[in-house]
């Protein structure tokens, strides 16, 4: 166990600017890789901890170079091998199990082919034997039929099957070392609990040591031995997982922890204010120091150097550290209540809607006119009250994103009304609808880079709301723009900005400002978190909540993770397969009994806590269509009770707790049997 | 898989039956038609009476047009007015002649700029790159007819090598063409595999790129093997298509050097025919043209359909 495998010593990589100057992703990084141990990196986007696992592999991305130090693997440095002997280590010795196997896998090869390559490179073992090995290698990944799966392309499988499939090429050549890049990243849920399990089976099971490398300390909690933190291209805390989670001792991480939504706790995270500094920024002084709510004049001046505390046995570099020893109680208990300032009014209705995406192809329309009998979102009957934030969840494929652009009026509606204000439907063509609805209903985006016409800057991204429904000019239409900034917290410095001068969180401000322009009543947000980094994800979060506040806005907000979910809506609905599961207040959903497909859903979530491990109750096969008739969630439910689920669509229950479940399950019998 | 390609067969059809509209259509709104065309100033009397007679002009259009197209299905064109016999005939050894030109400027120009391509996009920005796609940039942007004179001039008159000017018949063996076409080859292929060539790099440096190229070298796959294996099918498949319609191009430059090489192919036909104002050959022309593109490009589209497997399996997700 005390054997090292590899270690980094003072590492600093780094690209040369156009002004000529060296700029450094990572410096002075030096860590030590034990044999049969899990080291976790952590850290947000543009903090160095993919350039530092890449580097563990000999691996530099182009346009980067080392700057100095070394990366001893077995005491030889891979940065200074030939590609000729950095093929024998690659696979061999170290492996990579990437992010996104979907696209790390060679589109037109079959699986079986890519695993044999591996076996060829790197094994001695002929043919027969090398086909039984990449049957054993499937089946140890847990793969369904192993012997089909071999000749079956990469696109032909759901993402949790294609990281399988790169986990399985990983191990292909036994490696001593393997390296997962963000892994689970981009999987649904489930499945990510599901791969992160395989993943703890294999080391324990093959004694491999495992370097994790993610931005989110969920999935690090749940594999790690060992944490470390990287922040602004630096370690900034190394220890083991329990300490670091539990007790932080560097202001970073204890922000970073409490910036996480919990599923146990309602209410918003706190936000840590600013961002992370652009490479090459930092002169002098500790990089986190604009951040810190530690920071003394000393941080301004001095950078701190990596120390080590002996009785926690962890390495920090901050000159306070000290005073967040005895702190940590506070970790789970500084959350924002929010209030719930919903009225009774209901402004939105959606009845009966169904959305199909099946498109009647041109011969389609003049040989047979038949409808889709199985639309991809079916029976959807929410009603919305003023003021209050209610929740579309569900993994990939369940329709909630398909519901907004409905309510939008992006998609039409093959069944069923959307009722706006007293009963007043909205028509399902966006043309048809009058200016004031388009008007009232405003929508962001998931991904910002994309919502934001790269060309405008921030001043005409925001005026175009404002010319277009209040015919605004001149020095009103400015005092509205920077009365809008100002409302999402951005200085009037930022109206000349385009968007590529802004970081990720100042985007989703802008996207948010360009949203409330239009003084709209309700405004429908997809996954607009999702491309944050946790840190901006609670400051976004919290502005969100705000600003609802203040202007008495209505939210529908769509997401995948349940945490998000939990920290900001009054009501959730439940969706599989475009069909509702389960509708109710969020403390109640939150609670048993619940729809089994939403226990599936809040087993699996991770928490950034070794201590909760989640449940795996259902299998995450992923379904291409919903099923004909019967339950949506038969296909995967743990608790189906027989073939009335297949065949008759559930009762809603309501249970005395006020949230709705759809289960041919007895609600009383479902509460005793999620006890 | 079959019902895909008959559909696409099918849209081809549909794409010709629309050409053959337009051409007719095109010939019938000039003023007059195609025997005062002809005739110019003799277009009268007994002379005019019988060119009308024998191409039956006298008979409503959409009739004529039915007979027409029937008759082009079955593959007979009509008669040649200049010629003064079956197009057919006329036709004949000048499709032959364009074709060997043509298919010896495909085969040595794809595989050319293929090869130039791969170079240019695993040496980027190094000398190769540099020398290479200057040569290509160059030659894309002069148009054939200088090429091709600039071609007479050097060679042909400065260093007397190679004749100027094909001088064969139209009915010539292939053996007597194939040294009479190496310049008009080189004229026609240097534009072409310029653009290939182009093409080819950038397509090879996107995948380069790609995860599952620093995948597979994380894997430890060699060098060599990763290009062949991993980089090039997936570079050269959309490439495919644009080859196709570099091809379909090539038709184009094909007529512009025939003409400056005298060359009795396709391509002359079509100036010859339009000067002499045989406007039946000139529809005949038009109909073989745009089958030969749309026969191109189908192709082209069923090798993608052929080697790209996630087309093959037609799983189309959203």
């Amino acid at each position: 166990m005390n054997e090292i495998i590899e270690s980094v010593k003072n590492l600093s990589i780094g690209f040369n600017s156009q002004k000529g100057k060296q700029i450094s992703i990572l410096r002075n990084v030096s860590t030590n890789i034990k044999k049969g141990e899990t080291v976790g990196i952590v850290g947000e986007s543009g903090s160095g901890k993919s350039t530092l696992a890449l580097a563990m592999m000999g691996y530099i991305k182009q346009g980067l170079f080392p700057l100095k130090g070394e990366c001893l693997f077995k005491s030889e440095d891979l940065l200074k091998m030939s590609s000729r002997q950095l093929e024998k280590i690659r696979g061999r010795k170290i492996a990579m199990i990437p992010q996104n196997a979907g696209q790390a896998l060679t589109p037109n090869l079959k699986i079986g082919y890519q695993i044999d390559e591996a076996l060829r490179l790197h094994t001695d073992l002929n043919k027969t034997e090398r086909d039984k090995k990449i049957s054993e290698l499937l089946n140890k990944v847990r793969l369904p039929s192993p012997e089909t799966m071999a000749f079956r392309y990469p696109h032909e499988l759901s993402g949790g099957q294609q990281q399988r499939v790169a986990v399985a090429m990983a191990l292909a050549g036994k490696p001593d070392l393997l390296l997962l890049d963000e892994p689970t990243t981009g999987l649904d849920v489930t499945t990510q609990a599901h791969v992160l399990e395989l993943l703890r089976f294999i080391a324990k099971d093959t004694g491999t040591s495992m370097i994790y490398v993610s931005h989110d300390l969920g999935a690090i909690a749940q594999v790690s031995d060992r944490i470390v933190v990287m922040y602004a291209g630096e370690i900034v805390l190394e220890g083991p997982a329990r300490k670091i989670l539990k007790e932080p001792i560097h202001p970073y991480t204890y922000g970073l922890l409490k910036s996480i939504p919990k599923l146990s706790l309602a209410g918003l995270p706190d936000s840590m204010p600013g961002s992370q500094p652009q490479p090459g920024s930092i002169n002098e002084g500790c990089s986190f120091y604009d951040r810190c709510n530690l920071a003394i004049d000393h941080c301004k001046k001095n950078s701190p150097d990596l120390e080590h505390i002996k009785e926690l046995d962890t390495n920090v570099r901050c000159f306070n550290h000290k005073e967040l020893i005895n702190q940590n109680n506070n970790l789970q208990t500084s959350i924002t209540k929010k209030t719930n300032n919903s009225e009774a009014i209901e402004v939105l209705k959606l009845k009966d809607v169904s959305i199909s995406y099946a498109k009647q192809k041109f011969f389609d329309q003049l040989l047979n006119k038949i409808s889709d009998q199985n639309p991809t979102v079916k029976d959807i009957n929410i009603d919305i009250k003023k003021g209050e934030t209610i929740a579309l969840v569900g993994e990939s494929g369940s329709g909630k994103s398909t519901i907004l652009k409905s309510i939008a009026g992006l998609l039409k509606t093959k069944d069923g009304q959307i009722k706006f204000e007293n009963d007043r439907i909205l028509s399902s063509d966006l043309k048809m609808r009058n200016p004031n609805d388009l008007r009232a209903i405003q929508l962001i985006f998931q991904n910002p880079d994309e919502s934001l016409n790269p060309n405008h800057t921030v001043e005409q991204i925001l005026s175009q709301p404002l010319k277009l429904y209040f015919n605004l000019s001149g020095e009103e239409l400015k005092k509205n723009i920077i009365d809008l900034l100002k409302k999402v917290r951005l200085g009037e410095f930022y109206m000349s900005r385009y968007p590529r001068q802004l970081s990720g969180g100042e985007k989703q401000r802008v996207a948010v400002a360009r949203a409330f322009a239009a003084k709209p009543d309700i405004i429908l947000c997809d996954e607009v978190t999702s491309a944050l980094d946790v840190s901006v994800q609670a400051a976004v979060l919290n502005l969100l909540q705000q600003l609802k506040e203040d202007l008495g806005t209505t939210y529908v907000f769509v997401s995948h993770d349940l945490a998000v979910v939990r920290a900001i809506s009054d009501r959730v609905a439940v969706l599989y397969q475009g069909r509702l599961c389960e509708i109710g207040p969020s403390q109640n959903v939150y609670k048993f009994p619940s729809h089994p497909y939403t226990e599936v859903l809040l087993g699996a979530v991770l928490e950034p806590d070794p201590d909760i491990k989640p449940k795996l109750v259902a299998e995450d096969i992923v379904e291409e269509k919903p099923p004909e008739k019967g339950c949506s969630f038969q296909g995967r439910c743990p608790r189906k009770i027989g073939d009335i689920c297949n065949s008759e669509v559930p009762p809603w229950q309501i249970g005395e707790n006020g949230n709705a479940i759809r289960c041919h399950i007895n609600i009383e019998e479902l509460a005793s049997l999620q006890q | 898989m079959l019902l895909l390609i008959l559909k696409r067969i099918g849209l081809g059809l549909i794409t010709l039956f629309i050409v053959s509209l337009i051409t007719f259509v095109g010939v019938e709104v000039l003023p007059g038609d195609a025997c005062t065309t002809y005739l110019e100033r003799e277009a009268y009397g007994a002379a005019l009476d019988a060119c009308i007679k024998r191409l039956g002009l006298d008979v409503p259009a959409y009739e004529r047009y039915l007979d027409w197209a029937s008759n082009v299905a079955r593959g007979d064109f009509g008669y040649s007015l200049s010629g003064e016999m079956p197009i057919n005939e006329v036709l004949g050894p000048r499709v032959k002649n364009s074709l060997v030109l043509a298919s010896v400027s495909i085969l040595i120009g794809i595989p050319l700029a293929i090869v130039l391509g791969i170079i240019t996009a695993l040496w980027r920005d190094k000398l190769p790159d540099i020398m290479i796609s200057t040569i290509t940039i160059f030659s894309m942007t002069i148009p054939e007819f200088i090429s091709a004179t600039l071609l007479i001039l050097i060679v042909a008159i400065w260093l007397g090598w190679l004749p100027g000017i094909v001088i064969i018949p139209s009915d010539a063996t292939f053996y007597e063409l194939l040294s009479n076409i190496i310049l008009p080859v080189v004229a026609i292929s240097m534009i072409m595999t310029a653009h290939m060539a182009r093409m080819v790099r950038s397509s090879v440096i996107q995948v380069m790129a790609s995860d599952y190229v620093q995948m597979a070298i994380l894997k430890g796959v060699p060098y060599w093997k990763m290009v062949f294996r991993h980089v090039l099918p997936n570079a050269l498949l959309p490439a495919i298509n644009v080859v196709a319609l570099t091809i379909a191009w090539l038709l184009g430059g094909v007529v512009v050097t025939e003409v400056v090489f005298n060359y009795p192919g396709l391509g002359r036909l079509v100036i010859e025919s339009i000067s002499n104002r045989d406007l039946p050959v000139v529809q005949a022309l038009a109909i073989i043209l745009a089958s030969i593109y749309v026969g191109i490009n189908l192709i082209a589209d069923l090798m993608t359909l052929m080697l790209n497997p996630r087309l093959k399996s037609l799983q189309i997700r959203k």
